[in-house]
């Protein structure tokens, strides 16, 4: 016979799952190119109430699959909550939470910011500065493409907003793991 | 050869042996295929019902259901069975018709999104789009409806693909990357649960339907016995530990005993095997189980930590785990004799609270007596399928069920309209057992028409209506907790004391003997004259009109303020 307190104490246990980790994910999800794929993916986001940042699917270099990366909050939803709904979809083959230290992320967004003669070499040199392009030139309107990590497409939205922004639109952000390994 | 007939042999090659439907314009061409498919096909009286006997067959069998309706009203008549099957985890396949393919997206006649209607309630949904594939979609759906935590798959099929011609070839593999459910559960982690277990003071372990889906009630029993721990049930775990019996505490949760509630209140260890802390169960959330640890035993890794964080999770087959883990707590040893001061609490709460209720006054036929009464009729040894309302927690509280697979009910949706048509299925699946409907007359009118296919398939299932005259269940919330305002809970539409309709003329009219049960005194001779009289019978027993279901959680109270 044992003394069952030398084996384990019942106080050690500690709770694990269900953990708001209070930051932004970003996950990369790789799809079956299935008909409705992305319906029963944000259909499901809808049933459980999970609110979706940002959504992007493309191709990959499999024609038969799609990766989707989606970002979400992690102060709000307990990603691990996330991550094994979205696994029991029959469709989805992999998902991944990017480490953000280990992933390079990037988006892309269009500005169209009102300019007159004199604003327009203003807007010009900032984008400049933000490394963007300048992709189209009106009388009274110029186009700017930006890309990068959130942070700085909303920097550059900050400083052109005073000019008036008269439209803007970004892509949502794709990611993919650093390093040798596979996303 | 055609789709359809295609389809015929693959339901053959998954040993199907009876499917319930229903025809219409999209599915012509597959029920052309019945004609020579040498399966047996139900005629229901609505696609619900064939819906919910589906799931009836599969509840008891532990095989997969199968259920045909046509396209647009046909499908949306399903969608009721297929949200109900999703919500209790039954592996039912269901076969809809849908427009040609050169109609879809146009609202040709009789289309409705099917696939997009029932996305959110399926565990997973195909819809054709060449004919070469169902075969191998078919054999997909069955193998996901079955495997894992089971669920519905329903397969959508337009007319003219069905029509198609195609090479049939025998699909002996299923080949699905993204769907590969856990089955082993991590040794380290079980070996921690066996510990836990060995540690605990006051231990008590919490099955649910999902112990009964894995078929693991042997295993199940042999933890309970290994351990002399105390064992409660959920609504759908009824019969996963046979009862009664000395280590039984009963049912837990809104309508459970009070030995169940107050031991998982007080419990230091809580095992939750295949059952998921759902609301009915933990009462108030953030007060449920205050002193407790959990050992999480499920299929579904999402089960775990969702509404309760898991201590010691363990994902895979039930069966499986609690086959190593009663191995594990044999090695270490341990003295039952610790549990005793435990035992002895629970004991008091046995003598002190046991289920009970004021008898009548010699002629009135209390509810739950009527249950009592079944249970002796029957040796305790039917398969009983309940509606939904008070006389289905009488059911559950006063029938005790020996094995698994034999209490079949909608638990997670709570349908009414669900007991008739699930007990076609589920006789079906048992010929030889004796199959009770237990109903009010609320929820039998909600699928009455299946009487019908009852008569025509010779089926000597016998229909118990607890007629209160009431909605029950929701009388008795009106008078519980809104002040006794009552609102549309009254079924005597001809007045007064009279209920309506005449059960007895309405079996008469669907050819089922019908007798009607007034005098306590002679109830159980009665009965036992109704189940013994050969083919089926519709007994109208006329009960208390406003009894009620106790003890009971009050909705949004922590357990241990049970009332009654
Ligand atoms: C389809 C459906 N509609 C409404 C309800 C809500 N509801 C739950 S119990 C109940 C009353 C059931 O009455 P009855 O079948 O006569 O049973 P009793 O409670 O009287 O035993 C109702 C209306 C439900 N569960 N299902």
């Amino acid at each position: 016979m044992v003394d069952t307190n030398e084996i384990l104490s019942l106080d050690e246990l500690e709770a694990a799952g269900n953990i708001h980790t209070g930051r932004k994910h970003v996950l990369s999800i790789l799809v079956e190119n299935k008909p409705g794929v992305l319906t029963r993916i944000s259909g499901l986001f809808t049933r459980r109430g999970f609110n979706i940042d940002t959504l992007s699917v493309g191709p990959t270099d499999d024609e038969r699959i799609s990766r989707i990366t989606l970002t979400l909050d992690g102060a709000v939803h307990p990603i691990d909550q996330v991550t094994k709904q979205l696994h029991k979809l029959v469709n989805v083959l992999k998902i991944k939470d990017l480490e953000p230290s280990e992933t390079v992320a990037r988006e892309l967004a269009l500005f169209k910011v009102s300019c007159d003669g004199q604003t327009r070499s203003e807007i010009r040199e900032l984008a400049e500065v933000f490394r963007g392009k300048v992709v189209d030139v009106g009388r009274r309107s110029i186009i700017v493409e930006i890309t990068g990590e959130r942070s700085k497409i909303e920097a550059f939205e900050r400083l052109v907003r005073p000019y008036g922004l008269v439209e803007m639109i970004r892509t949502g952000e794709v990611a993919i793991a650093r390093g040798r390994e596979e996303t | 050869m055609r789709a359809v007939d295609a389809l015929m042999e693959c339901l053959k090659a998954e040993g199907v042996d009876v499917v319930f439907g229903y025809p219409g314009g999209a599915n012509l061409p597959t029920y052309d295929a019945f004609v020579d498919a040498g399966i047996h096909h139900v005629l229901v009286r609505h696609e619900a019902g064939g819906g919910h006997a589906a799931e009836g067959y599969a509840k008891v069998t532990g095989k997969v259901g199968v259920s045909f309706g046509t396209s647009g009203p046909g499908a949306t008549n399903l969608v009721t069975p297929i949200v109900d099957a999703m919500m209790d985890s039954v592996p039912v396949v269901f076969f809809t018709g849908q427009v040609r393919t050169d109609l879809l997206g146009t609202d040709g006649f009789q289309e409705a999104d099917t696939i997009g209607i029932t996305m959110p309630a399926v565990k997973h949904s195909f819809m054709i789009t060449d004919p070469r594939e169902l075969p191998r979609i078919i054999h997909e759906a069955f193998h996901i409806a079955r495997t894992g935590r089971p669920g519905p798959v329903l397969i959508d099929l337009p007319m003219d693909l069905s029509k198609a011609d195609i090479a049939y070839e025998r699909v002996t593999d299923v080949h699905l990357p993204g769907y590969q459910p856990r089955t082993t559960g991590n040794a380290k982690q079980i070996k921690q649960a066996a510990r836990a277990l060995a540690a605990a003071r006051r231990p008590i372990i919490y099955a649910g339907g999902g112990v009964v889906a894995a078929g693991a009630a042997d295993e199940l029993r042999d933890l309970v016995r290994t351990g002399k721990f105390p064992i409660t049930c959920t609504l759908m775990g009824l019969g996963a530990y046979p009862a009664p019996d000395e280590q039984w505490v009963g049912m837990l949760g809104m309508h459970g005993t009070r030995a169940a509630n107050y031991a998982m209140d007080e419990a230091d260890l809580i095992c939750a095997v295949g059952a998921r802390f759902d609301d009915r169960i933990t009462g108030k959330l953030s007060e449920f189980a205050p002193r407790a640890k959990f050992i999480h035993i499920d299929v579904d890794p999402a089960e775990i930590s969702k509404n309760i964080p898991a201590h010691i999770p363990i994902v895979g087959d039930a069966k499986q785990i609690l086959g190593k883990l009663v191995d594990e707590y044999r090695a270490l040893e341990t003295d039952a004799g610790r549990l005793d001061p435990w035992w002895q609490r629970i004991h008091t709460w046995q003598e002190r609270h046991p289920l009970t209720y004021e008898p009548g006054d010699g002629h009135e036929i209390k509810p739950q007596s009527v249950i009592e009464a079944i249970y002796r009729v029957t040796g305790g040894d039917a398969i009983v399928c309940s509606d939904v309302g008070q006389h289905q927690m009488w059911a559950a509280q006063y029938y005790h069920f020996p094995e698994p697979r034999r209490w079949v009910n909608s638990g997670g949706l709570g349908t009414m309209g669900f007991g008739l048509p699930a007990a076609i299925g589920a006789q079906m699946g048992d010929p030889e057992r004796t199959t009770v409907v237990v109903t009010g007359d609320g929820s039998i009118q909600m699928n009455i028409q299946e009487l019908a296919t009852i008569k025509q398939e010779n089926l000597p299932i016998k229909v118990v209506v607890l007629n209160n005259g009431y909605l029950g269940m929701v009388r008795q919330w009106q008078e519980l907790f809104w002040q006794e305002r009552y609102s549309h809970v009254d079924m005597n539409t001809f007045g007064g004391e009279e209920a309506s309709p005449d059960f007895v003329k309405l079996a008469d009219a669907y050819g089922i003997r019908g007798v009607r049960l007034t005098e306590a005194a002679s109830l159980e001779d009665d009965l036992r004259a109704a189940f013994e009289a050969e083919g089926p019978a519709f007994i109208d027993v006329r009960v208390t009109r406003d009894e009620k279901v106790y003890p009971m959680i009050a909705p949004g109270e922590p357990a241990r303020n049970m009332v009654g």
